[in-house]
């Protein structure tokens, strides 16, 4: 076992924001490399797990590179070498990674990427939507949505258990809203060290570049021969790579009492009106969808877990008896509809299920959404329900200043 | 069969004595001649020169470019030694994370410490370390990695077609500053890629030139005896760009060399310099951009004194390094 020589002392619960909740993480992982550039509002992440390697807590190494393009440079070459490697970012970080992120994946390697939401610019902005999280979307990184400090630091070490898999092995990001998760200190409750690197294990080296006697050729050339079998392999670890998400959530549970779940529900079952939304809404969600239940809509709240690969089918098994489904995206669509809307309606399509599905796109740069903006999309998707059909528009953008802002007209 | 330690059974290691041209055909070949670079190519030429220089074992990696896309096309590989190529402006930073791997591994026992320490070498072109990758080169030099960094300085985007980049000299006709009727061509001056990295303090800068092997080996094994840094310029010329025939490599490089267009020299701890081939007889430049057809415009009445000034331009660089050197400053 390659676990790091000195431990700490951990309370039953702790008291951390969601960064220092990373950090404890990849702490307790042993990560071997972590190679990263500050971005707000990831920084703490860093921050925290540097100060933990000040003080003797980390064995692996660190490289502070000169930009984020770097830092998932030295992921990948550390990861090639056979070192357990991570990195945080944020936003414009993570729109500078992105040739990067494509290559880790590309080249097999289980790199662990904890993101902190952040707005995309410009306007500059440092506060949390999911546009990066949207713009990893096609990265061929598994991706995984933690709403609290707590599930950030369970699904950080989950993340390694799944992209080391040898069925996988595939990079991991593990997101949280920016400042509303990242820099908001509540209750976790971690595992102690041993357990928590018993529960992640020694690093399975494949193909490492350090073993000299069997050299190995990284980062090849393909064209029209070759690539195409190679994004094909790469995609079918994807698409299996659910069934091992669902055996580490299964395995993390018995350790830590707190089960994760492909797509996470709140009284969806017998619900009329399900809101599908991720990150802290997703909590926000669940106040209003009790409020809307005692005043007699049938309310639920849906939430993939796993937002990469798409659970097409779970979306479906979750949604079917949905007589309307708001789907909240966090980003700005650039011209077309969310991807949560594109997710769910891709799902229900080929079904004989018909709910009334629509888009709001909301929260931009940090704006808020509370209790009542939920409550009053709950109201109007019930009056939709009644009318049988949406009133105009499929998309609609909530809480922006101005006049109302809809698009995709379903009239006639 | 397969070691099944991680850092592998192989004992090697440490420079190997290379006195004669022989020496290198007959060396263990971790670079292999089956590639598709192009006839007469300097890059093959000091790539096999760098490897065969050391016993020990290698990582190396490559940006994107010439020499990746011609000697890594799967399913087969050139390199009979751990390699890795992630983009065109990386390969320095692929080179550190691993390097940074196997200092992580071996404090946490994962690679035993009587594992002998590998090199770890970083291969990029002009494109990639005077252009697109210099940040990360930059960057890795402050931090210190143990590494040696290679530009193979063809002094133009060789692989896409000639394009300039910012190590094309001034005058050359190149794609995207192509001779013409109103113009000369390039109009910036080559960067000095060296002295900016002796500048980043690194323990050895130095340029060499595959025609003068014996400085270039001596210089590759000093550079792997070297802790830190090392940044390596090889002149590679170009036959395709350059537009010299393909058996002249050699000898086109031999007036790089003479004509001081290219000296050799070498920069130990930022500071100390050393002139390490001063050439018998000093050939014009003239004649250096005369065997090149893509100077040939340089040749007409109206740009000679492009030709003048840049001959006045060498005269005083080489003055500069001499000075340089004999003030051991």
């Amino acid at each position: 076992m390659y676990r790091n020589k000195r431990s700490m002392e951990l309370a039953d619960v702790e008291v951390w924001d969601g960064n220092v909740a990373n950090s404890h993480a990849l702490r307790q992982a042993s990560v071997d490399v972590v190679s990263a550039y500050p971005i707000t509002p990831s920084t703490g992440t860093v921050e925290a797990y540097a100060s933990h390697n000040a003080n003797g807590y980390v064995d692996g190494e660190m490289i502070m590179t000169e930009s984020e393009h770097a830092a998932m440079s030295g992921c990948i070459g550390a990861a090639a070498a056979g070192a357990r490697s991570a990195t945080a970012t944020s936003s414009q970080g993570l729109a500078l990674m992105v040739e990067t992120l494509y290559q880790a994946s590309g080249m097999r390697l289980p790199i662990v990427l904890c993101m902190i939401n952040r707005a995309l610019a410009a306007p500059l902005n440092v506060n949390g939507d999911h546009s990066d999280m949207y713009l990893a979307n096609q990265t061929g990184w598994i991706s995984i949505d933690a709403c609290t400090p707590e599930e950030s630091y369970d699904l950080v070490l989950c993340a390694f258990r799944i992209g080391e898999h040898l069925d996988v092995r595939l990079p991991v990001i593990v997101n949280q809203d920016g400042f509303l998760t990242s820099h908001k200190a509540q209750n976790v409750r971690p595992l102690s060290d041993d357990a928590a690197y018993d529960f992640v294990g020694d690093y399975k080296e494949v193909n490492s570049m350090l073993n000299f006697d069997k050299p190995v050729t990284h980062g090849v050339q393909t064209e029209s021969d070759w690539h195409f079998e190679h994004k094909a392999k790469q995609n079918a670890a994807m698409m299996a790579s659910p069934k091992v998400i669902e055996e580490v959530f299964e395995e993390y549970a018995k350790v830590s009492g707190r089960k994760y779940n492909m797509i996470e529900t709140y009284k969806s079952e017998d619900a009329d009106i399900i809101i599908v939304c991720m990150g802290t809404t997703y909590q926000t969600a669940q106040v209003a969808c009790d409020k809307m239940r005692e005043e007699g809509i049938k309310a639920g709240v849906v939430m993939p877990r796993v937002f990469r690969p798409t659970q097409m089918d779970k979306l479906v098994e979750t949604l079917k008896n949905a007589k309307a489904v708001v789907c909240m995206d966090r980003s700005a669509p650039g011209g077309q509809t969310g991807l949560l809307y594109n997710d769910v309606t891709a799902a229900l399509f080929n079904t004989p299920y018909r709910p009334l599905v629509s888009n709001k796109i909301y929260g931009l740069g940090g704006r808020d959404i509370n209790i009542g903006h939920l409550s009053t999309i709950y109201k109007e998707a019930q009056a939709e329900v009644e009318a049988g059909k949406l009133d105009g528009a499929i998309q609609k953008w909530i809480g922006v200043r101005g006049p109302e802002l809809k698009y995709y007209s379903v009239e006639g | 069969m397969s070691c099944s330690l991680i850092g592998g059974c192989t004992p090697p290691q440490g420079n190997k004595e290379i006195k004669n041209l022989k020496s290198f055909s007959t060396a263990a070949e971790r670079f292999e001649g089956a590639h598709v670079l192009c006839p007469g190519c300097a890059h093959s030429i000091i790539v096999r020169e760098i490897l065969n220089a050391t016993n020990d074992n290698l990582v190396v990696s490559a940006s994107t470019g010439c020499l990746e896309v011609c000697t890594a096309i799967y399913p087969h590989t050139s390199w009979d030694c751990s390699w890795i190529h992630i983009g065109f402006e990386n390969s320095s930073t692929a080179i550190a994370g691993a390097e940074t791997a196997n200092k992580a591994l071996r404090a946490k026992g994962r690679i035993s410490a009587d594992t002998p320490e590998p090199k770890f070498i970083a291969f990029g072109g002009d494109g990639a370390t005077y252009d697109i990758g210099f940040q990360w080169v930059s960057g890795c030099f402050e931090r210190g990695h143990d590494m040696m960094y290679v530009c193979l300085d063809n002094e133009v985007y060789a692989n896409t077609g000639g394009q300039r980049s910012s190590s094309t000299p001034i005058g050359a006709s190149a794609t995207t500053t192509p001779a013409g009727s109103h113009s000369y061509g390039e109009k910036q001056h080559k960067k000095d890629m060296l002295q900016i990295m002796a500048a980043h303090g690194a323990p050895y800068v130095a340029q060499v030139a595959p025609n003068k092997w014996k400085d270039m080996v001596k210089k590759i094994q000093k550079g792997f005896d070297t802790k830190g840094p090392v940044y390596i310029n090889a002149m590679s010329a170009c036959t395709t760009e350059w537009k010299f025939p393909i058996h002249q490599t050699i000898e086109v490089s031999d007036m790089a060399t003479d004509s001081l267009v290219f000296p050799l020299y070498e920069i130990i701890d930022g500071r100390e310099l050393n002139i390490t081939y001063r050439p018998k007889n000093i050939v014009p430049v003239r004649d250096y951009l005369g065997v090149q057809p893509r100077f040939k415009h340089l040749f007409k009445p109206e740009y000679e004194y492009l030709i003048d000034e840049w001959q006045k331009r060498v005269d005083k660089d080489w003055d500069y390094l001499q000075r340089r050197e004999e003030s051991r400053v």
